[in-house]
């Protein structure tokens, strides 16, 4: 799956997390969080599998999660990059 | 360093003091006298007002390296002790310990003036950014937490001697009369400032109120009072004290609290004489309600409510369902008109309220408490005052002083919080010993602590989610999966005092 343009997902409640996605000639992730201590390697893990799932080699993709749990996670990712992924 | 019987390593001293283990909870017996006040002598004619803070502040005869105390009854509102610290820089004088009843959120305006040195030390707990900064090493200022009954411990044994107590009175008259139950910053109970009253050097009282002699009904008599200072104000009464405090409408929060009112049901204890208390949280709120409806129903008579009164127990003493309110704070406005108007709804002083070091404090006659928790661990130890980011961000308050006079200590929380989980292999900070808890109830199930057999058989007889507290913590954790522990250096920056003075935690500075 190619990441083609700017997009986002997701919302800034307690417990849900906001997405951004963008176009980038490598993969890069980056995770802010309110239990980025605790959770970060956790957080880090759920978004590789989404992105080995969807076969995404390359783009930005930046976190602020709010304490989601990983159903949450994996579902804002998978629906961002989906998005980035549509044409037009 | 030593191990205290938690197994928390405990320094030998802090800030120059010898420090006691903790042990347990009941063992450690008081020695010695209470502590009291220099005699002294006000003659006919003598007039107590000065013109303002400066000038108490200068009567009172306050030196480097001296102690001051406030009381928090005004909360989050309170412009007192960020006024009297000002004043205090401006007249050189450095090196002071503050001994509050409880610093908060809006007393981080004293952060400069620990920089500068002003502030040499808190005897007292913190709420926000003060404790934050503390715990991340960003501010040097040793601070001692304490429960409430173990803070009016410190002042009624001597260990915290206050050398100058600025009580802000909702009321007061030129002879030192005051009140909390009226006025524009009108609180209710000054429940923490009458200890003050009774052991600090020198006492002043600082009022945007000044009655005609008398002011009644008393919160501390004239014969307390050194002087009294007129200000323009004593703080925002809308952060004083909220105006209503509600029952959750959160459904996690609701099924909580029904279970939780199904324990002190189950337990036996909700029959003629029932004594109770809640804080002011929306989930306890929603247990005090299933539990007056119960007392309703069963046409119960309990014998008194405690604590931090809320508009709820007003409503449940002004139905005949309590004989009596003990109220050391008042936490809404329903609870500051009531003081003033109902006989029953007694003012009472924080060492009356949960000084263990006395002839016996009203939480040894409690029979059901409801408190929160920030992580409970599988030994039914609990957490309030570090947040799981491990910054210094809360009070005790009455937790461990209720936990320990109640026969029924019901711990309510949700089993998560933002991805967190409530039940801990190792908690940031112990504040309540395990020992004192009863019962831990989350949404996912009920955990009763293994000394009450008898009450576990009950609840499972009618059918409740019992579950050891284990198997909570491995269903929640499935769920959130397991937090990497925090970093943290040996630095040593605060102490968590249980209410006895020994110590059950210290706070490490966290490891960035």
């Amino acid at each position: 799956m190619e990441i083609r343009k700017k997009v986002q997902a997701g919302t800034l409640q307690s417990s849900d997390l906001m997405v951004f996605v963008e176009p980038a000639e490598t993969l890069s992730i980056e995770i802010e969080s309110t239990v980025k201590k605790q959770f970060e390697h956790l957080i880090h893990a759920r978004i590789e599998v989404v992105l080995e799932r969807l076969q995404v080699t390359r783009g930005h993709i930046r976190l602020s999660d709010r304490g989601a749990l990983d159903y949450a996670i994996e579902a804002r990712v998978e629906a961002a990059l989906r998005r980035a992924a549509l044409e037009g | 360093m030593v191990r205290n019987s938690l197994g928390r390593w405990i320094p030998e001293t802090f800030n120059g003091k010898a420090l006691i283990p903790y042990r347990d909870p009941f063992a450690l017996q008081p020695q010695g006298m209470r502590a009291s006040r220099p005699l002294t002598r006000v003659n006919p004619g003598a007039s107590k007002v000065l013109g303002s803070l400066r000038e108490a502040i200068e009567a009172s005869g306050l030196r480097d390296g001296m102690c001051i105390s406030t009381h928090h009854s005004l909360r989050n509102g309170d412009v007192l002790l960020g006024q009297l610290v000002r004043e205090i820089d401006a007249l050189g004088i450095r090196g002071i310990t503050i001994a509050s009843s409880s610093i908060h959120p809006v007393h981080a305006e004293l952060i400069p003036y620990i920089e500068k040195g002003v502030i040499a030390g808190l005897e007292c707990g913190v709420n926000g950014l003060i404790g934050e900064q503390i715990s991340r090493g960003l501010l040097k200022c040793p601070v001692v937490v304490r429960t409430h009954g173990g803070r009016a411990r410190a002042l009624v044994s001597g260990q915290v001697p206050v050398d100058v107590a600025f009580i802000a009175a909702p009321a007061c008259d030129e002879y030192g009369n005051l009140s909390g139950s009226s006025g524009p910053a009108a609180c209710g109970s000054l429940g923490y400032a009458q200890v003050d009253a009774e052991h600090a050097r020198v006492v002043v009282a600082v009022t945007d109120n000044l009655r005609p002699y008398p002011v009644a009904p008393l919160s501390v008599p004239q014969t307390l009072v050194d002087y009294v200072v007129c200000v323009p104000t004593l703080g925002d009464p809308k952060k004083i004290v909220s105006t209503t405090t509600r029952i959750t409408t959160d459904p996690v929060g609701l099924q909580i609290a029904q279970y939780a009112a199904r324990v002190i049901e189950v337990s036996g204890l909700l029959r003629a004489g029932f004594s109770f208390q809640t804080g002011s949280g929306g989930i306890s709120l929603a247990v005090a309600n299933h539990v007056r409806t119960l007392m309703r129903a069963n046409r119960i008579q309990g014998s008194f409510g405690c604590g931090g009164i809320t508009g709820y127990f007003v409503d449940m003493l002004e139905e005949g369902l309590f004989q009596t309110l003990f109220d050391v704070q008042c936490f809404d406005l329903k609870a500051v008109e009531s003081i003033g108007r109902n006989l029953n709804h007694v003012e009472i002083s924080a060492d009356m309220y949960a000084n263990p070091f006395n002839a016996g404090a009203v939480v040894n006659r409690l029979d059901a408490v409801i408190l929160g928790a920030t992580e409970i661990d599988t030994r039914f130890n609990v957490n309030v005052n570090t947040e799981s980011n491990g910054y210094l961000l809360h009070n005790t308050g009455g937790h461990s002083d209720t936990a320990a006079g109640a026969k029924l200590a019901i711990i309510v929380a949700p089993s998560m919080r933002g991805r967190l989980p409530i039940i801990r292999d190792e908690l940031t900070t112990i504040t309540t010993p395990g020992d004192t808890v009863d019962v831990v109830v989350t949404e996912r199930g009920i955990a009763v602590n293994e000394r009450h057999a008898d009450l576990k058989r009950e609840l499972l007889r009618c059918n409740l989610p019992v579950k050891d507290i284990g198997q909570i913590q491995a269903e929640i954790t499935r769920i959130t999966g397991r937090p990497r522990p925090l970093e943290f250096s040996d630095d040593v920056v605060g102490l968590i005092e249980y209410r006895d003075g020994s110590i059950i935690d210290v706070v490490r500075r966290i490891a960035d």
